[in-house]
């Protein structure tokens, strides 16, 4: 490879060829990634005596049926709607604490702010597990337990941070002049941070919106603990079915394959700030 | 970098966090400190243990096998996930709708419910029904209930395909802000492939590649629903990490003093390592720290934005 960077003419051919290699690997890597999804849809495509009598690769008989029991049945459909329910209640109710916060951080030092902000950091990276008991004493003395509210609240503990963070990240990257000119033009703090300052940074918002709903979409211990049965949620809705009836694989899968779905359209729109939301707002 | 101004009535603004965090975060803490110290039999028969639940809980055999056991498969993940990662993030195109395909077939793992990443690979690696159990037991016998081989070895490919997609978003981040000068420069001087990783790649990707070692450090020291949905923690106690031992020792067997020590022991060591995180993050933001920007660069960037970010802030307000 030295010598093919080293002398230009035969350089350009081969590297072109090199980097012609490097997508190829890339996407057969990719392909062997896809294998447990793409298993998991052509499971949901088959009927369970079809699972269990053969093995085949590619389907040779399609049914639906996974897919019709999961609408059919409202505790698939009910527990489905309640994880998007405390899911998108999550969402904005971080985003509504989490804005002024951020802007605070973003714009002013006052005392106590690094512990402050390390201090929300350690709750992003607290164990799940450590919450279990407690929230569920916690839930039930205040009337919350199997609530959707609930649930929404409980999922405050890691996104409240998260958002600060991603916020904080992306309000740093407009100008403070902006808020100096709009005092000088005599705006009022409110205003200015409702009409000028959050419509300036709605893909931020967007970007962090994304990363709420997903912590809160994924996650299943908390969910689980401080509901029963009103709140429950898709993801305890199927730990449950694998330990009572006698394994619907295509049921499973197909309730599988729903939950995938909001996911990956929602992720296409935000493609390009992925990276740095994971890091927190700042790559 | 203009100084932020110093003004406590910022703290008004940071007030709702503070009582949200307060409600999720310090009254269960509280709560599970009062658990840890005392033995509770009923509402009112409650004794004072002091430490003694902390000396139980670090004497007992069971978490400190689940504590070396949780070390040792962090430290695995970690070996396999950064470099694979990092291969990756270089192999990804790098402009047009290749890149954006890549992206989103990247993060779609990410973005699966962890219980579902489980009952994905429960169905994939059954040795009767699945692909890859399928495949596999054509070479060896493949057994996650019975060889406790197989199940650890599933669980850490299983943490790979759900993982190192952060690693590699990450990295691909940090390669994209490395400017293409860079690479034509290296290239004048006639860099092997290696050299231009070792000299150009990785001193720019030292923050993400910080970020996303103690994310996937961390991440995985609490990892409990992909093998208590793939394994149970099994076979025996195998698989079991911290989190499903501290699940079980504080749900199942609502073992609440025990459970409250450990809970705090756990929370006390992930916290020394937010403060490792901490500390990295904010190397370069705090008063002394070497700037890498060179200033001459940085007063030009100054004078380019100054004019048109004023007009366009002033056609913004009116």
């Amino acid at each position: 490879m030295t010598t093919m960077m080293a002398t230009s003419a035969a350089g350009k051919k081969t590297s072109r060829f090199r980097i012609d290699i490097r997508s190829w690997v890339f996407w057969l890597f990719m392909a062997v990634w896809a294998l447990p999804v793409v298993w998991l849809v052509s499971m949901s495509l088959r009927d369970n005596a079809d699972i269990l009598s053969k093995f085949e690769v590619i389907p040779s008989k399609i049914s639906l049926n996974g897919y019709t029991q999961f609408f059919a049945d409202s505790s698939w459909i009910g527990s489905y709607m309640n994880s998007v329910t405390y899911t998108l209640l999550n969402t904005v109710l971080s985003l509504i604490v989490a804005l002024p916060a951020a802007y605070a951080f973003s714009r002013y030092t006052f005392s106590g702010d690094k512990h402050l902000f390390f201090w929300l950091l350690t709750n992003r990276m607290a164990p799940a597990a450590v919450f279990l008991l407690p929230f569920f004493q916690l839930y039930q003395a205040v009337d919350l337990f199997d609530t959707p509210l609930g649930v929404a609240l409980a999922h405050m503990l890691f996104n409240v941070p998260l958002a600060v963070w991603i916020l904080e990240g992306f309000m740093s990257g407009v100008p403070k002049q902006l808020d100096e000119i709009a005092e000088v033009d005599g705006y009022k703090f409110g205003r200015f941070f409702l009409t000028i300052f959050i419509p300036m940074i709605r893909s931020g918002i967007g970007v962090t919106a994304f990363f709420l709903f997903m912590f809160s979409w994924v996650e299943l211990l908390i969910a689980r603990t401080i509901t029963a049965t009103a709140a429950k949620p898709i993801a305890a809705q199927m730990t449950r079915t694998i330990s009572a009836s006698g394994l619907d694989w295509s049921l499973l899968s197909a309730a599988g394959v729903m939950t995938i779905i909001p996911g990956v359209i929602v992720i296409w729109f935000v493609r390009n700030y992925i990276a740095k939301g994971f890091a927190l707002g700042r790559v | 970098m203009d100084a932020k101004k110093k003004n406590n009535r910022a703290w008004f603004l940071v007030l709702p966090v503070v009582f949200v965090v307060a409600f999720t975060a310090i009254i269960p803490l509280m709560a599970v400190a009062n658990y840890s110290l005392q033995d509770i039999q009923g509402a009112d028969n409650r004794l004072f243990v002091g430490l003694d639940f902390f000396k139980r809980v670090a004497t007992d055999p069971n978490i400190q096998d689940a504590f070396a056991r949780n070390v040792t498969l962090s430290m695995q993940i970690l070996f396999i996930q950064i470099p694979l990662g990092i291969f990756l993030a270089r192999l990804m195109p790098k402009s047009g709708w290749k890149a954006s395909a890549a992206l989103v077939v990247v993060a779609i793992p990410l973005i699966i419910p962890w219980n579902v990443v489980g009952t994905t690979w429960r169905i994939f690696t059954r040795s009767d029904i699945g692909l890859g159990g399928v495949l596999i037991n054509q070479f060896t016998d493949y057994n996650l209930s019975e060889s406790t081989f197989d199940a650890w070895a599933t669980i850490l490919v299983m943490d790979t395909w759900h993982w190192t997609p952060l690693v590699t978003l990450l990295v691909y981040a940090g390669l994209r802000s490395i400017p293409q000068a860079y690479y034509q420069a290296a290239a004048i001087d006639g860099a092997s492939a290696m050299a231009v990783f070792r000299f150009v790649e990785l001193p720019k990707l030292r923050r993400v590649l910080m970020i996303a070692l103690l994310l996937r450090f961390m991440d995985s020291f609490m990892m409990y629903t992909e093998p208590f949905v793939v394994t149970g923690g099994g076979p025996g106690s195998s698989t079991q990490t911290l989190s499903i031992l501290l699940t079980t020792i504080a749900i199942g067997q609502f073992d609440i003093g025990v459970a409250g020590a450990f809970s705090l022991m756990y929370f006390l060591f992930i916290q020394i390592f937010s403060f490792l995180f901490f500390t990295v993050l904010t190397l370069d933001e705090r008063p002394g720290a070497t700037k890498v920007t060179p200033k001459l660069k940085s007063k030009a960037k100054e004078e380019n934005k100054e004019k048109p970010v004023n007009s366009k802030l002033k056609k913004v307000l009116k």
